[in-house]
């Protein structure tokens, strides 16, 4: 059963948004792009009929031994860990991040040998090294997680389950009952730009450097994830032969451009000389306009048949 | 994003490595394309990592003139604050921050040294010295 990156992360109902002010990572609030990866992978066994496997331990040698017994197997096992302690980062990259995720497939003269999604080329880690990573505490814990498909269908049934996790995606971005998830995330977090003024210079510029990080440094595809749900639209207009999800294709990319754009006014505020004061408020402008153009897919989304 | 216009800024945050990136070619058809980064990207990561090396370098400065003991300095120079540092411990912030005193830092068990230098991933020989240079750094 031959998926996409882009099919998986858009039939998972992995995208979303989210805005936590009273979850702090580092000092700063964290501001997700999607869900995170247990949930993920919930989505995955929900709509697509995979089993999954997923395992978390209370004791890391537990942990070590599931993983250690699951490669001897053969398996390709899915882990998620911090991104500080993984040596094969490079040094600019490691920050206390809990929410990474890696494949291992294999063991080699104490090193795992391991598929990383933000690397071209496979890497080694030593074991206690992951060990380390995939045990760290805190905000987002990953205690040990590992997971690996267990039944696989033989075939999916685009049909039916694409109009129906688009549409799930679509009305939890648009309809959510929290202020601080999907399109109203967006707004309040253009609202907290809009106060920024009052806050400390340095804060300031800190936490608009935080969004464009969270943004474009964690993940894949670039934008928030945006991209990649574009693509998905595209693979799933094309497998369903429908002019709309093409259509809403090409609106989420604008949407991944108007983000980057949010990003590169956010970069320029923060270079700003001493004596110029920063420009809150079209940030945060700027950033209403890429809610209510990602609010317009969804809502195209919702009031349509699809396929 | 066009993919003409994905980047190619060989950012020095990429320590040469690329990331993949979701693009559209000349059809407006999606393809992946391996990107050395874009400068906005390298301008936010260098921001956090300079604000790191300035709480570490305060750090230092404040544990050499005695005012903070070396968890101090080891806590910031490992990038992490006392929050990443409780939850990576299980000590309470309030226990931590008075381990920052000079004195009662001294008088703390093997015990609890241990679970500082485990977190940290450095020594305990480490972890009650001040290195002479700051080093805000994972190695």
């Amino acid at each position: 059963m031959p998926l996409s990156e882009a099919m998986v992360f858009g039939l998972s109902g992995a995208l979303m948004f989210a805005y936590l002010p009273f979850v702090k990572l580092g000092g700063m609030p964290i501001v997700a792009y999607r869900s995170l990866p247990k949930s993920i992978i919930k989505g995955l066994q929900k709509n697509l009929g995979i089993t999954m496997k997923m395992q978390t331990f209370s004791q890391p040698q537990k942990g070590r031994e599931a993983l250690d017994t699951l490669l001897a197997q053969g398996k390709l096992v899915g882990a998620q860990t911090s991104v500080f302690w993984l040596p094969y980062f490079p040094e600019e990259m490691r920050f206390h991040f809990n929410a990474h995720n890696l494949i291992v497939y294999g063991q080699e003269n104490g090193e795992y040998l391991i598929s990383d999604p933000v690397f071209a080329a496979p890497v080694r880690c030593e074991v206690s090294a992951l060990q380390k990573a995939r045990f760290v505490k805190g905000v987002m814990a990953p205690k040990g997680l590992l997971y690996y498909p267990q039944k696989i269908p033989a075939a999916i049934d685009y049909a039916t389950i694409i109009p129906k996790v688009i549409r799930k995606t679509a009305k939890r971005m648009l309809k959510t009952p929290v202020p601080i998830a999907g399109i109203r995330g967006i707004r309040a977090l253009a609202g907290k730009i809009g106060k920024l003024e009052r806050e400390d210079r340095r804060y300031a510029k800190l936490f608009l450097g935080h969004i464009v990080r969270m943004q474009e440094e964690i993940g894949t595809g670039g934008a928030g994830f945006r991209f990649i749900y574009a693509s998905f639209l595209q693979e799933a207009g094309s497998l369903l032969d429908s002019a709309l999800l093409r259509e809403t294709s090409v609106m989420m990319t604008s949407v991944g451009d108007q983000w980057r754009e949010f990003a590169l006014m956010s970069v320029k505020a923060i270079r700003g000389k001493k004596s110029r004061s920063l420009d809150f408020s079209s940030l945060k402008m700027k950033l209403e306009s890429v809610a209510e153009a990602e609010a317009a897919v969804y809502r195209k989304l919702l009031e349509n048949r699809l396929g | 994003m066009e993919q003409r216009k994905v980047p190619q800024h060989n950012i020095s945050t990429y320590a040469n490595n690329k990331k993949a990136m979701y693009a559209t070619d000349e059809n407006g058809k999606y393809c992946v394309v391996a990107s050395s980064g874009w400068d906005v990207e390298e301008a936010v990561t260098k921001q956090a990592l300079r604000e790191l090396q300035r709480l570490a370098s305060e750090a230092h400065s404040r544990v050499s003139s005695g005012e903070a003991s070396p968890l101090y300095y080891h806590m910031y120079a490992r990038r992490m604050d006392p929050q990443i540092l409780s939850e990576s411990t299980g000590i309470y912030k309030w226990r931590i921050k008075r381990h920052f005193k000079p004195a009662v830092f001294a008088g703390l068990s093997e015990k609890i040294y241990r679970r500082y230098a485990e977190a940290l991933g450095i020594s305990i020989e480490t972890l009650c010295k001040l290195p002479e240079r700051v080093n805000s750094s994972a190695e």
